[in-house]
């Protein structure tokens, strides 16, 4: 007999059930009860804010290198556990050849990820000729805490595609996955739980969207949105993130990846200071 | 080195007056809309009066658009967009805005004094930064316009459209600048709306875009106040809104646009911290301090309005402080000495008083320079506040005024936390002669421009935008072509 796995929701690096107590039923395509997952609540989203705020001080000082490591560690053992990810891929509906691609793409889109960490800095950043004797630059910071709103299908690429570019450039994250097939979102978190990643840096809530997506925009120590096909709904929280100018996303093409979804979730920072000028000495020769 | 003795009468040692002459520049009584290259007289058959702040004289009569005449000029804008400027090659659009840049300078002098007559500005701000600043930023984009696709990496760079932009009146040239350059750079055409009280250099502005035979439609100028502007906001065929002004209308204009196509930036409020290290040069850092709250009147959104000085050198920098404050003078704008001039508005002039008001009554302690000030005229003293703590209103809010509030702290992390603990995030100030302190503070500061041992420096080539709420975009540099760029 096969032992059912008990899926819960990945806070703060730990994985506790939701604070409610609710639950809801994912089914396979007969109708069949594959696990019970947690239906997560607003408390759970203020819950992951405060670690996931707790968490981006240590994860944005880490060095540009260090987080290449630690996102290339995730493809690791994501590569590790390629056979569990199609097993739940399938249950959840997918053939298995596409299953089998989902999987590959996800550990590929991690390794391309890892090797951004420390060149986007480089690409995106410039050296300003001001016409005044000071030296004048600017460079990326991350934004800081990301609620994210993970593709409803594509469940494991999707959230790998939105998730990971935030954090390879110095964010934390806290992400409401798949409603339908949350089932890999929460492996997912057992990968990210044996990788490295601080406790803190990914969030990860399963439940309704309807519940989680709100309680996310509006959230005022969340620092921008991202999102991909929501329809309707994204007004609703383009309205919501006003209310702290929240940096929204909604992108059309969430299961891509480019350098533009890591500096998209990046604050230009500007940085002023005097060059000293005594006459006399120059660097003519 | 003897007690800093302030300087008691400062008055025993003016100037003698030394006004910039009015002789040269050209007004007329009244401005009609700017749309198409024509002059148009509004269908609302409206005007308002453009007043110096200094005198309370009107100074020209200015139209008032309405939802129709907006939409008068972003047809003309559409139709520019499509029939000519979106065609037009890189280098041609370039060579427009060359020839823009080259002709403000010729009328340099113009401009400013204009400037500082309707806003209040001192003529020498005027002159030196604003103007400049303003013809620098036609120059430095102009050259953009052939090269945007060495702009954004790996991606093909595409014009917007119709860009809406609304502008403020602290920097009425220098933010139509800002906004007007990157736009043709990128090939979008503009609909501009300038503030209400500050129209006329915009104006001025259109009269050398007309002479520059830049195709009609391209920029168009239409004034008015906060109803002119929500029609250019809400209006179905404009592309992309770029603001500048208050947090409070830049989220009105965020929920307008919410779940349309349209783009925006916006550059928002600030209140902004600058730290003085007891490490720091004192002297230079009470310079910097003085030019980071009073330029402009402290009408500067990035203004270093939160002092923190650290603990052991706090009544030294805060009594070279005063004496710096009694050196400086308030008065006529358009004199060569003047460092303070006129309060934008009446109504602003009110805003800053409730707020030295609610300083007083909350219980910091006020002290404010003993210089005489015009009888006629919006003015203001230069004011600081010591005895403040985070929890006061005059340290959350801005001002928009010359109101320094004053904190002090021991350690770094102190002031960080400090610092940081404000919805706001524009700018900020570091005083120290120690450089990994430099790059401690620099870098953990949530602000998108940080000055370390200078403040308020602009430049184009230099992006400036805000963290938080303090709004997004850069405007400046290659970073500020994002903001009109698919």
């Amino acid at each position: 007999m096969n032992i059912l796995k008990t899926y819960k929701i990945y806070i703060g690096g730990a994985f506790p059930r939701t604070e409610s107590g609710r639950y809801y039923p994912i089914t396979d395509s007969k109708g069949n009860t594959l696990a019970n997952v947690c239906l997560s609540s607003r408390k759970d989203v203020r819950n992951a804010v405060v670690a996931a705020r707790k968490a981006f001080g240590g994860w944005s000082e880490k060095t540009a290198f260090n987080r290449g490591q630690i996102l290339y560690r995730i493809a690791e053992m994501l590569d590790g556990r390629k056979a569990q990810f199609i097993d739940e891929l399938v249950l959840q509906g997918i053939s298995k050849s596409k299953a089998e691609k989902e999987v590959q793409q996800s550990v590929d889109r991690l390794v391309y990820y890892a090797g951004w960490a420390d060149k986007y800095q480089q690409i995106a950043s410039s050296v300003n000729p001001v016409s005044s004797s000071h030296f004048n630059f600017s460079a990326l910071e991350p934004m800081g805490v990301i609620g994210v709103i993970a593709p409803q299908e594509n469940s494991l690429l999707g959230l790998i595609s939105s998730v990971i570019p935030a954090i390879c450039g110095g964010n934390t994250v806290v992400v409401a996955a798949s409603e339908n097939h949350p089932l890999c979102a929460v492996t997912f978190a057992e990968v990210l739980h044996s990788s490295d990643v601080p406790g803190g840096v990914v969030n990860i809530l399963t439940g309704k969207i309807a519940e989680l997506a709100p309680a996310l925009a509006g959230h005022m120590d969340i620092n921008a949105l991202v999102s991909s096909g929501l329809g309707e709904l994204q007004r609703t929280l383009a309205l919501s993130c006003v209310e702290n100018l929240k940096r929204n996303f909604s992108y059309s093409n969430s299961d891509q990846q480019g350098l533009n979804f890591i500096t998209d979730l990046q604050e230009v920072k500007t940085t002023w200071h005097p060059i000293e000028s005594i006459g006399g000495a120059t660097s003519s020769y | 080195m003897a007690k800093n003795t302030p300087i008691k009468n400062p008055t025993e040692w003016n100037y003698a007056a030394s006004p910039e002459s009015t002789s040269h520049i050209r007004l007329e009584k009244k401005y009609q809309l700017f749309i198409n290259n024509e002059w148009v007289a509004p269908s609302s058959k409206k005007y308002f009066p453009s007043t110096n702040p200094a005198t309370e004289e009107v100074l020209a009569e200015i139209a008032w658009a309405n939802a129709a005449d907006v939409d008068k000029a972003v047809k003309a804008a559409r139709k520019a967009y499509q029939d000519v400027w979106s065609k037009l090659s890189g280098a041609e659009r370039g060579k427009y805005i060359y020839r823009i840049a080259r002709m403000m300078q010729e009328r340099a002098r113009e401009f400013a004094v204009i400037e500082s007559l309707d806003c209040g500005k001192p003529i020498r701000e005027s002159r030196d930064v604003d103007v400049p600043l303003a013809c620098n930023h036609f120059f430095y984009y102009a050259g953009w316009a052939d090269k945007l696709e060495y702009a954004m990496p790996h991606k093909k760079p595409e014009s917007l459209g119709v860009a809406g932009q609304i502008i403020p009146w602290n920097f009425p040239l220098l933010m139509a600048a800002w906004k007007i350059a990157p736009a043709l750079a990128a090939g979008n055409t503009v609909v501009l709306k300038p503030a209400e009280t500050t129209s006329l250099t915009a104006l001025k502005l259109a009269e050398i875009i007309k002479d520059s035979g830049l195709p009609p439609g391209v920029v168009n100028i239409v004034t008015g106040y906060g109803d002119t502007g929500a029609a250019i906001v809400n209006h179905p065929n404009v592309d992309k809104i770029a603001f500048t002004g208050s947090t409070n209308v830049g989220k009105i204009i965020q929920r307008a646009i919410a779940g349309t196509h349209k783009k925006s930036t916006l550059e928002l409020g600030g209140k902004s911290a600058n730290i003085i290290f007891d490490d720091a040069p004192i002297d230079q850092a009470v310079e910097g301090i003085v030019n980071g709250i009073f330029f402009n009147q402290g009408h500067v959104c990035c203004a270093g309005s939160r002092l923190f000085v650290q603990e052991n050198i706090a009544e030294r920098v805060i009594h070279k402080l005063k004496s710096r404050m009694e050196s400086l003078y308030v008065g006529n704008p358009l004199d060569k000495n003047t460092d303070i001039g006129a309060i934008n508005s009446k109504e602003q002039l009110e805003t800053i008083e409730k707020y030295i008001r609610i300083g007083k009554e909350e219980g910091a302690e006020i002290y404010q320079s003993q210089c005489v000030i015009p009888s006629k005229g919006y003015f203001c003293r230069p004011t600081l506040f010591t005895g403040v703590s985070q929890s006061h209103t005059i340290a959350q809010e801005e001002i928009f005024g010359p109101v320094l509030t004053i904190q002090t702290f021991r350690t770094v992390d102190e002031v960080i936390q400090k610092a940081n603990n404000t919805p706001y995030g524009l700018a900020a100030g570091v005083w120290t002669d120690k450089g990994s302190r430099i790059f401690n503070l620099t870098t953990k500061l949530r602000a998108g421009v940080v000055w370390a041992n200078t403040y308020n420096k602009f430049d184009p080539v230099s992006p400036f935008g805000g963290y938080k709420e303090s709004g997004f975009g850069r405007e400046g540099g290659v970073h500020g072509l994002g903001a009109y760029l698919k």
